[in-house]
């Protein structure tokens, strides 16, 4: 039965002279993890970007939940549940590590009014428990801009989580994490999707975390899709193999 | 010495008395001291916007000056036809009874606060989306328009200004009322961020500071921060004016009321000597500010603006985190924070850790 | 108001006069942007001090009027003194913040326009002043329409250091240093290029085309420790309008703000000037953020 949570539809973005995506069409189910691989340059953070809303595209349809969303904004676009993290990890560094927490409170409901409550004691008790849940327990009063790369990423992980959302798009989620704590990460990743049921939608370069995590892969080469499937057929796909290797050349 | 809660209540009563106590002890200086409090209100309101959001206006001088023409214009319009008062320019002497005088004034400050909030929210609107040196070039343009367009309007008296009522009461109660009249506001400009700044609010326009993109990926509403913030700001912003404009006895507008050069730059140069983003950094650099401009005012005269303009530049280019930034950076433990936390991560589960106080006591 | 537009309808010679000041004042806007767009594109530093370099660098011709240089022949001295100026104002305070935050460099330029204004104003006095270039003036049309002689030469010395300074940025080793800057500092370090000297010619670069303009406005029009502000706010207008490294936009956008100035003084009165000016800016920078939301609207 499917049920896609994502479905993007003939998308086309350039820039310029450049054309980054290139009739894209790809759906994400709801409740999966899929990836998102490709060489550099295939246009895989473009995607992200035009899905979230960072861009207007030129022409195609994304459509989230059943609903058309590529006209929307971010923030919108946030409000109604999907979230993404980004390459170079973006926290607030001069707060701590609660107060981002805090500060990534869904805002689905909010009227102009909660702007002036203070925060309960149950919200701050589950920003601690969502941090120790990434293992950021011990430092959650340090500012988070004194935090390491590593550290910064699992922080952006548990704000994303902490705004609920329904789908969340991660850009290259282990890049910069010592190999040591990937599968730390992986198993966060799978814990988020099982327990929470987020839909994850990866871009990853990392063959052996993208195996181990995903259900469904769509692999991009110069701005297209160039297959789709399960990870084990989509890693044997010689097509897949020339375009990194190709890229490589 | 850590500012207890008690050591925190201390201060506050004894700033509360010194400044009950200013103008009975030095009557000559009341008006000063009046205009001392509406620095502190320039600088609290300014860094509202500038230091806690990051959106730094070099106009916010538009709501004093809209203040005090609002108010201008309802105390004088509640008793005579304000169009044939301005242009009889100051040949008219309007008798105005102590009554009419109190209940002009009382409507002329609601007007002039709800006005200059009203206005701020259509800015914020008009702004929306612009940001940076944008934002900061176009609220200063904002404040030099309104300036000229004043200038030119007649019904408001134009390039010549609207000659105030003048209080009823003898020479020393003028100064008195005023003074408390600036003081009061003061106060409640400081418990009114004080106390946003314990909510939500605080933590959000932070975050629009330090990265908006970032807030917007979250779904916060910043508009609506944007807003609240600048019209806030623009509130006692526009008392502050009404009062002023009554204190000078003469509302004109480039010096008076448009001052986009004098108070419109000592708001920011004030906030950034104390410390931005801080709810007593403005407070402090308020006060050292004025200080500071009491004496070179007298020893450096001619010289004064020059010396404000490289205090500003010294300050941005060497002392950006103003005088309550040096404080905490030489000793955070007066603001309750713990520079280490070296704590073993299997041992944490068990010890709680200590909490950092927020630097507004 | 209206009589003023049917003086414009009815007699259309006005209009000439208006296009032709327009063009005038437009040759020494662009000018002034395309320096102030130069330091933004490169440094990233935007200067809110430029208005108030030009007034400085009329107030040195003035100075050395006094000594009997000819004003246009004092172009090149003060050029070479605001040079070493904008050197020296570099070393000690822009350099410091060229990798801050937008706001503090902002600021600190900010506080260079008001240090710059007063002092203007300590040394020399609130009063306007112009220069004489003892030319005179042509007239067309029976005397309808008039233009002082100097301001064709402002337009052709406009042309003249703007051809200088594309031709230096293109062809010269240092100019390819300045552009490569722009683009990416950090690759430009890679590349073993001194950004740190790269910074501090383009800035004194500006200070001497600031210089240069300064003597022009002086020439063609007043110059006051005060109304360096406005000619920041054009320059920051055109430039918002064009965006950076696009000269013929700055041309462009010069001119129909020269223009749309000029009219809107005829028809509003000159007290509308600066208002003018502002809700230019308003209205193109609203025209910006609604043409993004316009790009996302008009998906299918």
């Amino acid at each position: 039965m499917s049920d896609p949570i994502i479905e993007v539809a003939g998308v086309t973005k350039a820039f310029g002279g450049v054309v980054a995506n290139r009739d894209v069409s790809l759906a994400v189910e709801r409740g999966s993890i899929t990836g998102l691989i490709g060489p550099n340059g295939s246009g895989k953070t473009t995607l992200f970007n035009s899905i979230v809303g960072q861009h207007p595209i030129d022409s195609g349809s994304i459509r989230f939940e059943g609903r058309e969303i590529s006209r929307m904004g971010v923030q919108k676009i946030a409000r109604l549940g999907m979230l993404r993290t980004f390459q170079q990890t973006r926290v607030f560094g001069k707060m701590d590590c609660v107060e981002n927490m805090l500060v990534s409170l869904p805002h689905r409901e909010s009227g102009w009014l909660e702007m002036f409550r203070p925060y309960p004691p149950e919200l701050v008790e589950k920003a601690e428990h969502l941090l120790e849940f990434v293992g950021l327990y011990s430092k959650r009063r340090l500012a988070a801009g004194s935090l390491s790369f590593g550290q910064q990423k699992l922080l952006e992980f548990a704000m994303a989580l902490m705004n609920e959302p329904k789908a969340l798009l991660l850009d290259e989620p282990t890049a910069g994490i010592n190999p040591t704590l990937i599968n730390g990460l992986i198993d966060r990743l799978k814990r988020a999707n099982r327990d929470y049921g987020i839909t994850l939608f990866v871009i990853e370069h990392n063959m052996r975390v993208v195996m181990n995590l995903a259900q469904h892969i769509y692999c991009m080469a110069f701005g297209k899709v160039l297959a789709s499937g399960a990870p084990a057929d989509v890693k044997d796909d010689p097509r897949v193999i020339d375009a990194y290797l190709g890229a490589a050349a | 010495m850590i500012f207890t809660r008690r050591r925190s209540a201390a201060l506050h009563v004894a700033i509360l008395a010194a400044g009950i106590a200013a103008p009975f002890v030095f009557p000559a200086h009341s008006v000063q001291f009046a205009v001392f409090w509406i620095m502190v209100l320039f600088a609290l309101t300014w860094d509202a916007m500038g230091g806690q959001m990051g959106y730094n206006s070099l106009g916010n001088i538009t709501f004093f000056g809209l203040g005090m023409y609002i108010c201008a214009i309802t105390q004088i319009g509640v008793v005579y036809n304000v169009g044939e008062y301005t242009a009889a320019n100051g040949a008219i002497n309007v008798h105005f009874t102590p009554v009419q005088y109190f209940q002009g004034l009382t409507l002329g400050l609601v007007l002039a606060a709800i006005g200059a909030t009203i206005v701020a929210a259509i800015l914020s609107w008009v702004l929306l989306g612009i940001r940076g040196p944008y934002y900061a070039i176009g609220t200063l343009g904002v404040a030099i328009a309104a300036a000229e367009l004043t200038s030119t309007w007649n019904w408001v008296g134009g390039g010549q200004g609207i000659a105030m009522p003048v209080f009823p009461g003898g020479p020393g109660m003028r100064e008195r009322f005023f003074y408390f009249a600036c003081f009061v506001a003061a106060i409640l400009c400081y418990l009114f961020f004080r106390w946003l700044y314990r909510t939500r609010f605080c933590l959000a326009v932070n975050a629009i500071r330090d990265d908006e993109d970032k807030a917007d990926a979250l779904g916060l509403h910043t508009t609506r921060y944007k807003t609240v913030a600048w019209s806030a700001a623009a509130f006692f912003l526009g008392i502050a004016g009404a009062l002023f404009g009554n204190m000078t006895g003469f509302v004109e507008p480039l010096e008076t009321a448009y001052p986009t050069l004098t108070f419109g730059i000592f708001m920011i140069a004030m906030t950034l000597l104390g410390g931005k983003g801080t709810l007593w950094g403005p407070i402090i650099g308020a006060t050292v500010f004025y200080a500071m401009r009491e004496i070179t005012w007298t020893y450096l005269l001619g010289w004064q603006y020059i010396a404000l303009g490289v205090l500003i530049i010294v300050n941005v280019v060497f002392f950006q985190q103003g005088i309550l930034g040096w404080v905490k950076s030489k000793r955070p433990e007066w603001f309750g924070v713990k520079v280490e936390e070296e704590e073993k991560p299997r041992r944490e589960a068990a010890r709680p850790v200590t909490t950092r106080k927020a630097a507004n006591a | 108001m209206l009589e003023n537009v049917q003086i414009l309808t009815g007699a259309p010679v006005f209009n000439i006069q208006l296009l032709l000041n327009g063009i005038s004042v437009a040759a020494i806007f662009a000018l002034i942007a395309y320096g102030l767009g130069l330091v933004w594109g490169v440094t990233s530093v935007k200067n809110l001090s430029q208005g108030d370099m030009v007034m400085t660098g009329g107030y040195l011709a003035y100075e050395l009027g006094k000594h009997g240089v000819h004003p246009i022949v004092a172009i090149v001295p003060v050029a070479a003194i605001m040079f070493v100026l904008g050197w020296i104002v570099y070393r000690i305070i822009i350099r410091r913040v060229i990798e801050l935050d937008l706001f503090t460099s902002l600021l600190a330029t900010f506080g260079m326009a008001i240090t710059i204004q007063q002092s203007l104003n300590l040394i020399f006095g609130p009063d306007v002043r112009t220069l004489k270039s003892g030319f005179g003036n042509f007239s067309f049309f029976d005397g309808s329409v008039d233009i002082t002689q100097i301001r064709i030469i402002a337009i052709g010395l406009c042309i003249v250091l703007a051809i200088a300074m594309v031709a230096f940025l293109r062809y010269s080793r240092m100019g390819q240093a300045i552009r490569a800057t722009a683009q990416d500092p950090r690759a430009a370090r890679v590349l073993g290029i001194d950004t740190d000297t790269v910074y501090a010619l383009t800035f004194s670069l500006n200070a001497a085309i600031c210089g240069a303009a300064g003597v022009l406005v002086a020439m063609v029009w007043v110059i006051a420790p005060f109304y360096g502000i406005g000619y920041s706010v054009r320059a920051f207008v055109i430039v918002t309008a064009a965006g950076l490294g696009n000269l013929a936009g700055v041309i462009v956008m010069a001119l129909v703000l020269g223009v749309v100035e000029q009219y809107s003084g005829f028809v509003f009165g000159a007290q509308f000037q600066q208002a003018t000016i502002v809700s230019l800016l308003l209205v193109i920078l609203i025209i910006r953020r609604l043409a993004l939301l316009q790009q996302r609207r008009s998906l299918q």
